[in-house]
């Protein structure tokens, strides 16, 4: 299969594809001949997870150019969608459509930012980071800038801000093994980290690369099927994208007709943590123009700052290849995005409408505690009904649902078959997989090629290399599932800080490194070190009761970390003196996308 | 002016017109967010709503392949293109 592989992807991805909707066929039938729903989930977990296992291990290799970039030859498409299944987390995947259904268009900035991050990757530095040939993002700052601190610095951002977004990750790996396979979540946590490093363990980049493609085309079935399906059986439109116009309406009528109540803070008290009210207009805008654009501002930034997206372009065979994959990447995240909320939508009507047989406002309490799947879910500590005003009708204000649930329980409200769930279930995993995979490899590597190779040992030999590299694979694996495994934060809240850390750090000394010449090592130095520590303090002090400035959150505080790394950057550059000739030089190659790479193989 | 020049300030003056093109979808329109949502939109959304579920993200998708395209002219027009890929 090797040197004809690249040819063949199309063929290989092909009948894998086939081969996964012939799975989902015969798992409906064994549904049909009456498999139990904990089998089907069972089977959808182990299946795919094998499926990645063995392509973890068909791309094992002993090449520091394979492991670290996939020997650089990763065709367009192929790296657009393994960028896409990086890129989508386990957030993105289970959250995502529950926070758009809960929080309306103050949440939806988190959709215009995470798409629109890529249009800065694409022109200020994916193009020009493949022309320098890295094998780090760390490796760009530590030759543009020179000095073993500028190398140290940016390794320490990128590990910050990775680190804070993978836990969430194997977080999320935990929560779907412990519902699919039934055990306990402190032990379901171990099972996802062998799981994904299994994808990754043998092959580096290479193995992630093929799983994540992989990943990629099960999670986007399991994220379409049952939103086309849902609006075709509630009638709301065979391509619910185009023909939700008439149900978003109906559902701000809705809003009017049965009013946002709010719940007195002693009816609150006795919701489950977690669950929340539908409590914001559906479509309506319901934050401020501010609010809004600072935090697609800090997710756009953050996006291009962030190290394992940016890694994904350097395995491409050409800079031009790099640009087009780019838009590929974000071609295969539109398709996911642009569908959530209308999964928000079919969710929410088909819950609120009284005159849809699922829809449960204005019944009575006791026909709804009465239902199935409430039952199942309210077990799982995702839904939750009180009668708060004692008329024994349910209101808008008296059903809580889990975020989560949006994904994982609509399709069973809709009265779609189990399979679908198990589908579901298998998806979620696979989102959250390839983003730990991206997320731990871009760590390990950080520090296996620049702390280790470039600064401690430099004459270290290649089999020695990927020794330590698989070794730290390992370890930072097993601390953040250690983390994970404490809890301690829901699964967006982590997401978005690492946008923020990554995006204090690292913007400004990644885009100046490029598009100015003048900027120099001091001015690196400042702008990374205080970037990031100016963006931790005011995070800190948002979080222990400061009152912040300018509207800038605890989701937001990239964009004061940022400020202060740019200012602090372009003034340290400019009292300190110019870079070398030979630096100079280098950045004129870099804008040239022919001719050799900056740095050759390592 | 060298060569290299002349392809950097092309290359640059792309930049601006891209990120021109995105500071309208991601942040301009968004200025007049609630305004622009009393407007029907395509398909019969409401026009704010319909950017954020779709109008932006789709635009930035076309930007993208749009940049790259005329980025590949720049660099063909000063014999700067790579060979032997795709």
């Amino acid at each position: 299969m090797k040197g004809n592989f690249i040819d063949n992807l199309p063929k290989v991805y092909g009948i894998y594809t086939g081969g996964f909707l012939g799975f989902i066929i015969i798992m409906a039938i064994a549904e049909q001949m009456g498999m139990t729903a904990k089998t089907i989930g069972i089977c959808f977990v182990a299946f795919t997870v094998a499926i990645y296992a063995i392509i973890g291990w068909l791309s094992r290799t002993a090449q520091a150019d394979a492991y670290y970039v996939a020997g650089r030859q990763v065709p367009t498409v192929f790296n657009g969608m393994a960028t896409a299944a990086d890129w989508m987390s386990g957030a993105s995947f289970v959250a995502m459509a529950g926070g758009i259904y809960f929080k309306g268009y103050g949440y939806m900035a988190l959709l215009v930012g995470w798409t629109g991050g890529y249009v800065l990757v694409a022109t200020l530095l994916a193009p020009y980071l493949r022309k320098f040939g890295c094998y780090t993002v760390p490796d760009f700052i530590g030759t543009r800038y020179g000095g073993n601190l500028t190398r140290f610095l940016a390794v320490v951002v990128l590990t910050v801000a990775s680190f804070t977004y993978v836990t969430a990750q194997i977080n999320a790996t935990g929560t779907i093994a412990s519902v699919a396979l039934d055990i306990p979540f402190q032990y379901a946590v171990y099972v996802g980290l062998v799981s994904i490093l299994l994808c990754s363990m043998l092959g580096g980049m290479r193995g992630v690369t093929w799983t994540q493609v992989a990943q990629y085309i099960v999670l986007i079935i399991a994220y379409l099927l049952p939103v086309f399906w849902i609006s075709n059986k509630i009638g709301a439109g065979f391509f619910p994208h185009f023909m939700l116009a008439d149900e978003v309406a109906r559902i701000g009528e809705l809003e009017q007709q049965f009013g946002f109540v709010k719940n007195s803070a002693a009816d609150l008290a006795n919701v489950p943590k977690g669950l929340a009210g539908i409590t914001k207009a559906h479509s309506a805008v319901n934050a401020s123009p501010w609010a809004f654009i600072s935090l697609a501002l800090a997710m756009m930034m953050g996006t291009a700052s962030l190290p394992h997206v940016m890694m994904r372009y350097f395995t491409t065979p050409s800079v031009k290849a790099a640009r087009k994959s780019v838009g590929w990447s974000l071609f295969f995240i539109f398709l996911l995005y642009s569908s959530a909320p209308m999964l928000a939508t079919l969710s929410k009507l088909s819950l609120m409408d009284p005159s849809l047989p699922t829809g449960i406002i204005g019944k009575s309490i006791a026909d709804v505690q009465a239902i199935d799947w409430y039952q199942n879910w309210n077990a799982a500590n995702l839904m939750f009904v009180s009668d708060f005003n004692g008329n024994g009708t349910l209101e808008l204000n008296e059903f809580f649902m889990g975020g989560k649930a949006v994904v994982l329980a609509t399709p069973e409200i809709a009265g779609l078959p189990y399979v679908i769930s198990g589908l579901v279930a298998a998806g979620g995993m696979a989102a959250a997989m390839s983003t730990a995979d991206g997320l731990i490899l871009a760590i390990a590597n950080a520090i296996s090629h620049d702390v280790y190779y470039k600064i401690i040992d430099p004459k270290a030999e290649t089999a020695k290399r990927l020794v330590v590299a698989r070794v730290l694979l390992v370890v930072i694996g097993f601390a953040g599932a250690t983390i994970a495994a404490m809890e301690i934060q829901g699964i967006l809240g982590s997401v978005i800080w690492a946008f923020d850390f990554a995006m204090s750090g690292l913007f400004f000394p990644l885009v100046l490194g490029v598009w100015w010449k003048r900027a120099n090592r001091e001015g690196a130095i400042a702008g990374m070190a205080l970037g990031l520590i100016s963006g931790m303090g005011y995070l800190i002090w948002v979080r222990n009761g400061g009152s912040g400035f300018l509207g800038i959150t605890q989701l937001t505080f990239g964009i004061f970390g940022s400020a202060v790394s740019l200012v602090s950057m372009v003034v340290v550059s400019l009292i300190t003196s110019e870079p070398n000739a030979a630096t100079q030089r280098m950045v004129d190659e870099v804008r040239v996308p022919s001719g050799r790479s900056i740095i050759g193989k390592q | 002016m060298s060569k290299q020049a002349q392809h950097w300030e092309k290359t640059r003056s792309l930049l601006f017109v891209t990120l021109a093109i995105w500071f309208v979808f991601s942040i301009g329109i968004f200025l007049f967010g609630a305004e622009m949502n009393e407007v029907g939109g395509p398909f019969g959304y409401p026009l704010t709503y319909w950017f954020t579920c779709q109008g932006s993200l789709g635009i930035f998708v076309i930007l993208i392949f749009w940049f790259a395209n005329r980025q590949e002219k720049i660099d063909e027009e000063f014999g700067f293109s790579e060979r032997g890929d795709n």
